[in-house]
């Protein structure tokens, strides 16, 4: 015996697309850690961070793989499959480009200049800021379904997504400022060396732009 | 008509078994949405359904039960041989009963009203010829079936977009929601008393002017609605549930609103499906007891207490587990959406009820939820399993015929 009233519902995918976020960005997060422990030389750390990093990313996936599973062409649904599904490809990026980094880092037993390594620092912990704003952005998609993405839910949000702009913008500047710092003192490293750097300093300015289109794919599905 | 008490014996058990098969499974349909979204316990949920079940079915439930007893088959055509209504009928009840017990049991989504209509037009057209069977009005009640999801829909469509317009999208939603839900309750309670005065009453020996039904109507929404208020008003703001989701204490206004949209809908399915179980009945007693096809005496009340008792004797032995289960599932829909949907579907129902249509409760309330999801309410409604649904529409119609033809024959071979 049974009832089919319950089976027309779809899961909701709105709880896990907001654990796979939360995943992206905690691994993103660990970022800091890791540049901490390579500043201060201290390999084994790094690798421990760097295991952390993997492990995080792979959890992000299976939650990415579990979404898709669960959102079958055939759901009726207040934003179209397609949007929340580019929103999950963005946010998985977060992670992607944590893993790629660290990745290199480790592979190549990098080291960070001492005239860039103040700097890069903070770059990196305001990329990680505005991966935390987009997680903050995406805990609010229950309210926003909620709502029906109208309102003062989607006033909040926009503004949400604004601050997340200007965060991207202040990682523009650092990473500017970094690339002139390097650019100062290219001529005394290891020219393959150098190229890395350059590689390491955009993968991981692609954090903030990725949390920034993440702001932009919220403002399409509010746009609905 | 020698054979009068087994007849009428038959009829009472077969009567029983279909009511207890609606109470055991179909209630879980209308009494889930409220316990998956938190408004009412199972033990509370049991029994708001017995009560407004049996009222449903002996205040409002006379109309409904007149069609199916006379309404499909023209009994002209049986005025010589008054068994082969009896046949019929028993046939019917069996075929509809035995029907929904399978088709529960495999898990398909059956309604038990098409399975009732199906198996009376099935007996009529092949025991006593398709002129025997009144097809304009079996069209009107297939009409009726794709406009009463629609309308319910519809319906459910403003109301869920009259909330996020009055109370989710604003700033202050706690306290519009507060001062809006009094008056959510009183159009719904008003319209549905209004409903049932108009079209239901009469066989139970009330009769109100068009001014006096108004009235009451107006005061039973008012009472309500201050009830509804003190209730509202004592909800306190759970800061914590809050933080985590802002608008965890706004759905719990609503919660308050979903017992009473529950008691609608109890209401509304005993009004409409007890008169699948006991118009056949109703049929068959009148005919074994006076041995002729008569078409004006009115459904004996004690025919619509049988069959709210079956509902609720239902409720009581398998209800709970079946309600269990579903309630679980139903988390999706959260009070503000299932206050919608409720609404749409009782309000629909009565109505249909009201003029004597016989509709399936469940496409109702999926019409209901789907016209929720087309005004963005629900996160996902699987499109597939809504189809399914709807194609059991028409597979349930030629099964529940087969069925009935077999067991008249079965019956006719017994006694005939």
């Amino acid at each position: 015996m049974g009832s089919y009233i319950s089976k027309i519902f779809g899961a909701s995918p709105v709880g896990p697309i907001q654990d796979h976020m939360d995943t992206c960005y905690r691994c993103a997060k660990e970022l800091v850690t890791f540049f901490e422990h390579v500043v201060s030389g201290d390999w084994d750390q790094v690798q421990a961070s760097r295991d952390k990093i993997v492990e995080l990313e792979q959890a992000a996936d299976d939650f990415k793989r579990q979404i898709r599973a669960q959102l079958p062409k055939s759901l009726l649904m207040p934003v179209p499959r397609e949007d929340l599904m580019e929103l999950l490809l963005v946010q998985d990026r977060i992670a992607n480009r944590a893993r790629d980094v660290s990745g290199l880092v480790v592979g190549r037993r990098m080291e960070l200049p001492a005239p860039i390594q103040k700097d890069f620092l903070s770059f990196v912990s305001r990329n990680v800021d505005a991966a935390k704003k987009a997680r903050k952005s995406i805990r609010e998609l229950d309210e926003l379904y909620e709502t029906g993405f109208r309102g003062a839910e989607a006033e909040l949000v926009e503004s949400l997504v604004h601050e997340m702009d200007q965060i991207e913008d202040d990682t523009d500047v650092m990473q500017a400022e970094i690339r002139t710092k390097l650019f100062a003192i290219e001529n005394d490293l290891p020219p393959v060396d150098v190229m890395f750097l350059y590689r390491i300093i955009e993968l991981t300015g692609d954090i903030a732009d990725m949390a920034e289109r993440i702001g932009r794919r919220l403002e399409v599905l509010l746009s609905h | 008509m020698e054979d009068q008490l087994v007849y009428l014996a038959l009829a009472g058990l077969f009567g029983l078994f279909m009511a207890w098969g609606i109470g055991a499974n179909d209630v879980a349909n209308a009494m889930a949405t409220s316990i998956g979204s938190g408004a009412l316990t199972i033990r509370q949920a049991l029994l708001v359904a017995a009560v407004f079940e049996f009222s449903g079915a002996v205040l409002a439930g006379g109309e409904v039960t007149s069609t199916i007893r006379r309404g499909i088959i023209d009994s002209s055509y049986v005025t010589g041989e008054p068994e082969l209504l009896i046949f019929g009928m028993l046939a019917a009840l069996l075929a509809a009963a035995v029907w929904l017990l399978i088709a529960s049991r495999k898990g398909w989504p059956v309604s038990t009203t098409h399975s009732i209509v199906g198996a009376i037009v099935g007996f009529g057209a092949v025991a006593l010829g398709t002129q025997a069977v009144a097809w304009g009005q079996v069209a009107t009640i297939v009409a009726s079936w794709v406009a009463s999801p629609l309308t319910a829909g519809i319906i459910a469509f403003f109301v869920f977009n009259s909330i996020q317009w009055l109370i989710l999208t604003r700033e202050d939603p706690l306290e519009r929601a507060r001062r809006y839900a009094p008056l959510y309750v009183f159009v719904t309670v008003t319209l549905i008393t209004l409903i049932t005065l108009f079209k239901g009453l009469t066989h139970v020996g009330l009769t109100l002017t068009t001014l006096e039904s108004y009235g009451v109507a107006i005061g039973c929404g008012a009472v309500v609605a201050l009830i509804g208020r003190w209730f509202v008003m004592r909800i306190r703001v759970d800061k914590k549930a809050d933080r985590e989701f802002h608008f965890a204490t706004v759905e719990r206004v609503f919660a308050v609103l979903m017992v009473i949209t529950a008691c609608s809908m109890a209401f509304a399915h005993g009004s409409n499906d007890v008169a699948n179980a006991i118009g056949p009945v109703a049929a068959v007693i009148s005919v074994a007891r006076t041995g002729l096809v008569e078409q004006a005496s009115p459904v004996p009340i004690w025919i619509l207490l049988l069959g709210g008792f079956g509902i609720v004797l239902g409720l009581g032995t398998f209800g709970r587990h079946v309600i269990a289960t579903v309630g679980d599932r139903i988390t999706a829909l959260t009070p503000t959406r299932g206050f919608s949907a409720e609404l749409a579907a009782a309000f629909t129902i009565v109505f249909a009820s009201g003029t004597g249509m016989p509709v399936s409760t469940t496409h109702t309330l999926v019409g209901a939820v789907l016209g929720v999801g087309m005004a963005r309410g629900i996160t996902a409604i699987n499109l597939g399993v809504v189809g399914r649904i709807f194609v059991s529409w028409i597979v349930t119609i030629p099964a529940g015929a087969a069925l009935s033809i077999l067991f008249f024959y079965v019956l006719r071979f017994l006694f005939g």
